[in-house]
């Protein structure tokens, strides 16, 4: 108990500093990220907290896991889906608030392959038999694997593809799969092998998009984001010439 | 008759994790008993580290194990130009893939209690059976193995149990393909992760009951003396 003059000390020392010094009144927001958004939400929530003063905490991660987590209480302000459908979801069953719901941004699927020059423009190299493997997100859990299905369908080729698929579990994965040469092509996100307007490296098609439904990624305020200035704001900055800026720059339309 | 609260793809998983489990334990407990019979009886200065090797799968997250093993497997590994230039392919997304990276997950679940068996039985039989005019081969077979029957016994449920409860170096290095990588904890995963939470319950509720049972007859089976 003689600590307890200290502790009182202090903390009321720490309560005042929180009244007198500037910025005190910034806040902070959680965010659940969907994978495929990593690193154009990094330089964003950099840029965020420069511009507002208020500082965006990032988890990354699968939207479904996200929703499972959501669902359980996980104190995330805002969610950053990689589809439309998990945000609308949450809004109907009262986890998150409908009205905030907007597209952030329209993902746009690539054929990659980390060899220069193997992936032609058209993506005819999925009629060739001399590659093993091809990695694809796991089609029942997330968006951009569902669309790699979908142009294969388009495209006639799931039977004579199916058997040489390997399953990531996210687009991370799936991207992993690839990158370190394992299956010589990959369904990935644009964003992930793109960097300034630029393909990193390796050869990719992009896939155009009358061959699967568009990749909305919605935004939604959670139900512990609720009220929240640091949330709103966040939510109004994702709108903004700045980050739309960055979100281009990754590949992603609107 | 199979309960319809499963799916047939729950029971191609299940079939095919027990098939990995039991290949791994067989082939763990022919590689492990020489290695066990040296790490107990060597005076070598190559026993330290070599038995920490051994011991590094308990302490690095199955993650590292996954990644490495991914990655020296990869067309750019010096693993995976071994296999190429044997002209058997590339491990990863393969079930032998699968095996050779549960080997590595389990390895100390068999070497430890298998070195623990020899050590305790120490040399002094041995050396009673050598005096007898018993061989080496023989002193081996006919003294060493049988003594440490409980460690043997010990060192194949748990490689067994252990790699039937392999998650992160399955999914890493699995390629998630059916019937051929996608063992139960992975399917769990994919339970969980699509919302189909009842499939998910059956699944990891028969993990903790098999789990539990593995562990209740390893104690059944210890030396009964010890109680």
């Amino acid at each position: 108990m003689n600590h307890s003059p200290l502790l009182h000390r202090t903390l009321s020392a720490l309560g005042l500093a929180a009244l007198v010094l500037p910025g005190a009144h910034a806040g902070e927001v959680s965010v659940a990220v969907a994978a495929n958004f990593t690193a154009p939400m990094q330089k964003i929530a950099a840029q965020f907290e420069q511009d507002t003063g208020h500082k965006a905490v990032l988890s990354f991660g699968a939207t479904g896991k996200f929703y499972a987590q959501i669902k359980n209480g996980a104190p995330f302000g805002i969610l950053l889906a990689a589809d439309d459908t998990t945000p609308e979801k949450i809004a109907r069953e009262g986890l998150g608030i409908g009205a905030t719901r907007f597209t952030y941004a329209i993902g746009q699927l690539v054929l990659w392959s980390k060899q220069p020059g193997y992936v032609d423009a058209e993506g005819k190299v999925l009629q060739k038999t001399d590659w093993q493997h091809i990695a694809i997100a796991n089609p029942k859990l997330a968006p951009y694997g569902l669309a790699a299905m979908q142009t294969l369908d388009k495209l006639g080729l799931t039977a004579q593809v199916q058997p040489r698929v390997v399953t990531g579990e996210n687009i991370g994965q799936t991207y992993q799969f690839a990158a370190s040469g394992n299956a010589q092509l990959g369904f990935v996100a644009l964003s992930q092998v793109m960097e300034d307007g630029r393909l990193r490296e390796g050869s990719a098609w992009v896939v155009p998009g009358n061959l699967h439904e568009p990749i909305r990624q919605d935004a939604i305020v959670l139900k512990p984001g609720q009220g929240s200035e640091a949330a709103a704001a966040l939510m109004q900055y994702l709108r903004g010439d700045k980050a739309r800026a960055v979100i281009k720059s990754y590949g992603y339309s609107f | 008759m199979i309960p319809s609260f499963l799916s047939l793809e729950d029971w191609a998983a299940i079939t095919l994790t027990l098939e990995l489990a039991g290949i791994t334990t067989v082939l763990l407990l022919a590689l492990c008993t020489p290695l066990a019979w040296w790490l107990a009886h060597t005076r070598s200065r190559w026993r330290g580290p070599v038995g920490a090797v051994v011991a590094l799968p308990l302490v690095l997250p199955p993650t590292v194990i996954g990644f490495y093993l991914l990655v020296t497997m990869g067309p750019n590994g010096p693993i995976g130009h071994l296999t190429e230039s044997l002209g058997l392919g590339r491990l990863p997304f393969t079930f032998p893939g699968l095996v050779i990276g549960s080997i590595v997950y389990s390895l100390p679940f068999a070497v430890q209690p298998l070195q623990r068996a020899f050590e305790s039985a120490g040399r002094r039989p041995l050396e009673v059976a050598a005096t007898l005019g018993a061989g080496p081969l023989d002193r081996f077979f006919t003294v060493a193995l049988p003594l440490a029957r409980p460690g043997f016994v010990t060192a194949a449920v748990l490689s067994f149990a252990h790699t039937v409860g392999e998650f992160g170096v399955v999914l890493m290095l699995g390629g998630n393909i059916p019937g051929v990588t996608r063992v139960v904890s992975v399917q769990i995963y994919d339970h969980v992760e699509a919302m189909e939470y009842a499939q998910a319950h059956w699944l990891a509720g028969g993990m903790v009951v098999f789990s539990f049972i593995v562990l209740m007859l390893l104690q059944w089976l210890q030396p009964k003396e010890r109680r």
